[in-house]
């Protein structure tokens, strides 16, 4: 299942195991992630694409009893291994989350906050690196002129165009989205995914979605996993319409899920 | 048979009035003590109330030593209580997921919690008034401190459980390290509660009678020392209002007066300071 024709994995998973304590919910997974492509993560609720998805900053790690077994190899580095630095780790590998999370602070400070992380850059520079990041995430025509204001105050779409550009403002190697758009009307949806296509000349993206329509548009490869198996992965075009695998054609058909 | 609708409209207008009647019972006491108070206290409340000291039997005199005293004390044990109690909300809220010391700590405080003031004032008369020999201004303040604590970790934690966990995703996402994330991103989401759960500590401590009694006592006079004996609004209506003489028991009205207004307007204050926030959240 490992699919061959992947020329520049960025990400290489290996043998992967997941536990939420005793239950195993990511079962031997074993795939490659294209640099500079998207790949999506489809499956029916609870099948483990956003466990996996999980596993690449470590995110899980907030929690006790949550373990992961295996090697996620990224720059020559195990993700895995327990001497990786976690700061460092999700420097290089971003994330944005289903529910916008815009921090209680000005819009500015919002993108700031991740850049003065690593970066001491003078107040020009921070200012040139916010305007990128907004413009990057097509919401600088919207909110030049409210930089001070908060962000809780803007609409759900631009709060989670926001979390984008707060994303990527600290220029990570991989963008990993959990079901971005599930939470946005049709006219943020599109917005967003117009932006992900925009991005993956930048950025690896990996997302997850309910959305097979989404998937399908998005996405330059695609995996389908069912109760914590990946069932099948390759080719977004091949997966959606000449799948290998007899569940996944029931999956995508909306025979089944 | 009364059909499905007459029957809800019946339990409906029912439940109604009997919760419009206590609703009722209870503002009417509340109302008839503010009454009461405003009644009396008003015209015991002169200029010479903000002037001159507390008065021997006979003469005329104010509050201004008890109301110096009553800040002084209310000020630094919130100043005390404060910090402490948001360090260990923070611990029992962030830190407190694993282990057995979150769990401990947070019974504990819980009994602190409930502890009868009076009960606090003793400890305090026993580890340190008996020790120094003598009743004092800092003695007040620990036994107030002590209250505030267990108030500001409770609310502390309480508001820090109430910001959404992805928000601590999200910042530990970017890779900020954990006392980023908790000084610039949950503490600040939790801002507006915490500063509420402070402003109530404050209104709770500025009428505890019971802690002084064993602690701070009284004092007659004028006295900015902390380490004497200080007066305070409440240990005086309570000295006061028990006297036989009419001056001192229009004092003590001016006192209860007083703290129950400030009290009040701080818990309106604190009330819509949260309202506020939790709008533009």
């Amino acid at each position: 299942m490992n699919a061959e024709n992947i020329a520049k994995p960025r990400v290489v998973v290996k043998d992967l195991n997941f536990f939420y304590g005793k239950y195993r919910a990511l079962k031997d997974i074993n795939l490659d992630i294209a640099e500079k492509k998207v790949t999506a993560f489809i499956g029916p609720s609870g099948c483990g694409k956003s466990t996996l998805l999980r596993t690449f900053n470590r995110m899980y790690q907030l929690y006790p009893q949550q373990t992961a077994t295996g090697s996620i190899m990224l720059d020559g580095d195990n993700i895995l291994d327990k001497h990786q630095d976690l700061n460092k780790l999700r420097a290089k590998v971003g994330m944005v989350f289903q529910k916008p999370t815009p921090f209680p602070m000005s819009i500015y400070d919002n993108i700031a906050f991740g850049v003065k992380l690593y970066h001491n850059l003078s107040k020009n520079d921070m200012d040139e690196r916010v305007e990128w990041a907004l413009k990057k995430a097509a919401l600088w025509g919207e909110v030049k002129d409210k930089l001070k204001q908060s962000g809780m105050g803007l609409s759900g779409g631009q709060q989670q165009r926001l979390c984008i550009a707060r994303a990527i403002a600290v220029k990570p190697e991989v963008l990993l989205l959990d079901e971005p758009t599930s939470a946005l009307d049709p006219i943020s949806t599109a917005h967003i995914e117009k932006l992900i296509d925009e991005l993956k000349e930048d950025f690896t993206i990996v997302i997850v979605t309910h959305n097979m329509q989404q998937a399908a548009r998005v996405s330059d490869y695609t995996a389908y996993m069912y109760l914590g198996d990946l069932i099948e992965f390759g080719d977004t075009s091949t997966v959606f319409t000449n799948p290998v695998r007899k569940e996944t054609e029931d999956y995508i058909t909306g025979r089944f899920g | 048979m009364i059909n499905l609708y007459t029957r809800r409209r019946i339990a409906n207008a029912t439940g109604l009035s009997v919760a419009v009647l206590a609703m009722g019972f209870g503002l009417f006491w509340l109302c008839w003590i503010l009454w009461t108070l405003l009644d009396h206290g008003l015209p015991a409340l002169t200029s010479a109330v903000f002037t001159k000291m507390t008065p021997p039997p006979g003469s005329t005199g104010g509050l201004l030593n008890a109301i110096f005293g009553s800040l002084m004390m209310t000020v630094i044990g919130t100043l005390i209580g404060t910090p402490i109690g948001i360090l260990a909300g923070t611990y029992l809220a962030e830190f407190g997921q694993r282990g057995w010391l979150a769990p401990v700590t947070r019974f504990i405080n819980d009994i602190l919690l409930s502890a009868p003031s009076i009960v606090i004032g003793l400890f305090v008369y026993e580890v340190y008034v008996v020790h120094v020999r003598h009743f004092s201004g800092w003695a007040g303040t620990i036994a107030l401190a002590i209250i505030v604590i267990p108030i500001v970790i409770r609310t502390t934690e309480n508001m820090l459980r109430l910001v959404p966990s992805t928000l601590r995703e999200a910042a530990a996402a970017l890779g900020a390290p954990q006392w980023k994330i908790i000084s610039f991103v949950t503490l600040r989401a939790a801002r507006a509660g915490i500063i509420t759960g402070i402003m109530l500590a404050i209104a709770r401590i500025s009428g505890e009678t019971a802690p002084l009694l064993f602690t701070a006592l009284n004092n007659q006079f004028w006295s900015d020392n902390m380490n004497q004996p200080m007066a305070n609004l409440p240990v005086v209506i309570f000295q006061f209002a028990m006297s036989p003489y009419t001056d001192w028991q229009n004092l003590a009205w001016a006192g209860a007066l007083l703290i129950t207004f400030s009290v009040l307007t701080l818990n309106i204050l604190a009330r819509v300071l949260f309202r506020q926030s939790a709008s533009t959240h």
